[in-house]
């Protein structure tokens, strides 16, 4: 017949209106779980980007990091302690933290940490540190991507109803993008460190005259924003690739978010998540996979069109 | 023999006694005597005999070039391309090499980068001035030399599946065009699995949609019909929207063309949405044992891969190629259908200089067509008129341990048939 399957009344022909409804039930979770993806993905950013104003280039590859050691872990415990097996993503997901933490660490150190007033220059160094770290991983893991085997748990799905079905990973990337954010939110508007990680964005030079250690403030909050790359890049091994350059998948969609939810706020970049993943959700279940894309993106360009700013403003006096 | 004689000069130190001396140097020569049936039949083919277009051929050698990606996104898939011609030329120089001449490779880097391959392709054959060049992977890069191999009139043998619709005097297609692979597969799964309604998925770029014109040509013209078609920015790693869409469209075939890193996506994803892939049939021309482990041998279990070649097939010559390439590379390695196909370039252009007595290109464009190669791991292939090769194609069923069940081959060999009337 020639016509594509893309209008809605040919879809919908023929079905019940309970099968409708589960349909649209689950493409309801589709979109949820897409939010949660890239809430978990932009979180890292948000901090980093957001409240630091590096430009981090290799926020991909600090999450391939995590993935690699979700690797070794599960090759690790399946060969050495296979009673562990089922809970061993925890554990993963905690040393990914600490790997891609003191990476970052590391990295702020050597390098950011001299680039803080050229932002533009820590664009090019991040860039090429994320050359080099993909170079380091196809050395010493291969070119080949590898495969990380999940628990049986996580994989499969859960039945609500007959006939709605939910994937329990996209339930468990959901939760664990809530435990993250709560953490995050305490952490950062909550504690005496997180009033000092503001305190330094909002005024660096005020901020070290009242006897704030600035530079140990810069290098644990790149650490963190690292780290919680690095645990998005462990739960992303229940959805995605983990090879050398997995990272750039994420990276462009990474950078969509935060920008457009206004760099500085990280509700904004959460209500940013919302309105991307809704979006090009629902647009790809009644389009198709590409037009979709394009779709989402010059939304996005028009809206920012119109307010460069982002969604959200954090009002500061300068 | 020079290293022979610098030992010679060694021994002999500081006394200089002439006699010693000669018979030093002729003991030293000695080991010439063991090459002689190679140089006697490099002497029988004089290097201004079979070779007249001042390519790098000398009384012993004949340089080759090796074109891959081995940094970037692309050095995941063109990795095992690299191994097994390596492994090929390895295996043609223990039997003595091409002509009489040990095959010398100068291997270059495509980087993943398109500009980067025309680059490096015009050095291999303006500097290096190679008699043939194994390499290239994605179709765009073998569109991005074909203008250099052909203005500076070059041999290339490429060995991925690919769309088609394309036919060059400087190329061999080790790989299979669209229709070989695609036909044969959608016929057995129509037949097989009584399928009527079918769903396109595949990545957005020239070699899943132009497969997918051709499936759907056919399926169209067989009276089924195709419930969905969809194409994903290469990347994309969000399948969950299409899952239900597929849900709601229960298709008998999901037919599959993604590629690269969103395959793991789609597959993982799949299977999390609780589609079970030993109730719902799903085709795909697109992985081979190579991406399966990325993908997951758990994950994808139960699925249909169409190729001419599964690193499972039982016949002596692929047991002896599989051993070959572990011992080369190590036991873990896996071997997919473009990696077979890799393997085989080397040998259809020794087959071809012999028969032509000749490393010129254009002797060897013209000596191609005909060439039979017993000995290939996939069995018996033979290269068309159109520098295609004429090659069986299977479906193998995806087993939990990265490796395929074959369970279908067709009965003769295919008919390469890169311009198909009535599939554009």
């Amino acid at each position: 017949m020639g016509a594509r399957v893309t209008g809605v009344p040919i879809m919908f022909e023929g079905y019940s209106l309970a099968e409708l409804g589960s349909i649209f039930a689950m493409q309801g979770f589709a979109g949820l779980i897409l939010f949660s993806v890239f809430v978990l993905m932009a979180l890292g950013l948000a901090i980093i980007f957001g409240q630091m104003g590096v430009i981090n280039m290799a926020h991909g590859e600090f999450m391939i990091l995590g993935a690699y050691v979700t690797y070794l872990c599960s090759t690790f415990i399946s060969n050495y302690a296979p009673a562990l097996f089922p809970v061993y993503f925890f554990i993963a997901m905690a040393l990914a933290f600490i790997a891609s933490g003191a990476l970052g660490m590391l990295v702020e150190w050597g390098m950011i940490r001299f680039l803080y007033r050229r932002p533009l220059d820590t664009l090019l160094a991040t860039w090429g540190l994320s050359l080099i770290l993909q170079q380091v991983f196809r050395s010493v893991f291969g070119a080949r991507e590898v495969g990380v085997v999940l628990p049986d748990w996580l994989m499969g799905s859960v039945a609500v109803t007959d006939t709605i079905e939910v994937p329990i990973n996209g339930l468990f990337v959901m939760a664990l993008t809530m435990a993250i954010t709560i953490v995050i939110y305490a952490v950062m508007f909550r504690s005496r460190w997180g009033q000092g990680v503001r305190a330094v964005m909002q005024n660096r030079v005020m901020a070290g005259a009242v006897g704030i250690n600035t530079e140990k403030v810069d290098r644990y909050t790149f650490g963190l924003g690292c780290g919680i790359a690095g645990v998005a890049g462990s739960a992303f091994t229940m959805i995605g690739s983990t090879g050398p350059t997995s990272g750039q998948l994420y990276i462009v969609d990474t950078f969509l978010v935060v920008v457009f939810g206004g760099a500085q706020s990280l509700i904004g970049t959460i209500a940013s998540a919302f309105t991307i993943s809704q979006a090009q959700s629902t647009m790809e279940f009644f389009l198709s996979g590409s037009t979709a894309k394009v779709l989402t993106l010059l939304t996005v360009v028009v809206i920012l069109m119109l307010r460069p700013q982002g969604l959200f403003v954090l009002k500061v006096r300068r | 023999m020079s290293s022979d004689k610098m030992d010679a000069d060694k021994i002999i130190g500081g006394v200089p006694s002439p006699l010693r001396r000669k018979l030093l140097l002729g003991m030293a020569a000695l080991p010439a005597v063991a090459l002689l049936p190679r140089g006697a039949l490099a002497q029988a083919l004089p290097t201004d005999a079979v070779n007249t277009t001042k390519l790098a051929v000398t009384d012993g050698t004949v340089k080759v070039g090796i074109l891959h990606s081995t940094t970037g996104t692309m050095a995941i898939s063109e990795t095992g391309s690299v191994q097994a011609e390596k492994l090929a030329i390895a295996q043609i120089n223990e039997m003595g090499g091409v002509l009489g001449r040990k095959i010398e490779v100068i291997q270059e880097d495509g980087a993943s980068d398109w500009p980067t391959f025309a680059e490096k392709a015009r050095k291999l054959l303006v500097e290096d001035k190679v008699a043939a060049v194994f390499g290239c992977w994605t179709s765009a890069s073998r569109k991005a030399v074909l203008p250099v191999f052909e203005q500076y009139n070059g041999m290339l043998y490429y060995p991925t599946f690919y769309e088609g619709l394309e036919q060059s005097k400087n190329v061999i297609y080790t790989g299979q065009e669209a229709t070989q692979q695609i036909l044969a597969g959608l016929d057995w799964v129509s037949k097989e699995k009584k399928a009527k309604t079918f769903f396109l998925i595949g990545s957005d770029y020239i070699w899943p949609r132009t497969s997918n014109k051709i499936a759907r040509k056919h399926i169209e013209m067989h009276g089924q019909k195709v419930v969905g078609e969809e194409y994903f920015p290469l990347g994309h790693t969000q399948f969950n929207s299409v899952i239900n869409k597929i849900k709601l469209t229960k298709p008998d075939v999901i037919y599959a063309s993604v590629v690269g890193g969103s395959n793991v996506a789609f597959y993982k994803q799949l299977k999390a949405a609780g589609i079970d892939l030993n109730k719902q049939t799903l085709m795909t021309i697109s992985v081979t044992e190579d991406e399966m482990l990325g993908i997951g041998g758990e994950n994808i279990a139960g699925a249909y891969a169409c190729m001419k070649y599964f690193q499972s097939l039982k016949n002596p010559n692929n047991e002896k190629f599989v051993a070959a390439f572990k011992k080369m590379w190590g036991g873990e390695s896996v071997i997919g259908d473009v990696t077979q196909a890799a393997y085989l370039g080397p040998w259809l252009w020794k087959l071809t200089a012999e028969k032509a007595k000749s490393f010129d290109i254009d002797k060897i464009a013209a000596a191609s067509p005909g060439i039979e190669f017993t000995g290939a791991p996939e069995g018996y292939v033979r290269i068309h008129e159109n520098h295609h090769l004429w090659s069986k194609t299977r479906v193998g069923r995806a087993r939990t341990d990265g490796q395929f069940d074959m369970v279908y081959e067709t009965a003769d060999l295919i008919e390469p048939n890169p311009f198909p009337k009535g599939y554009q």
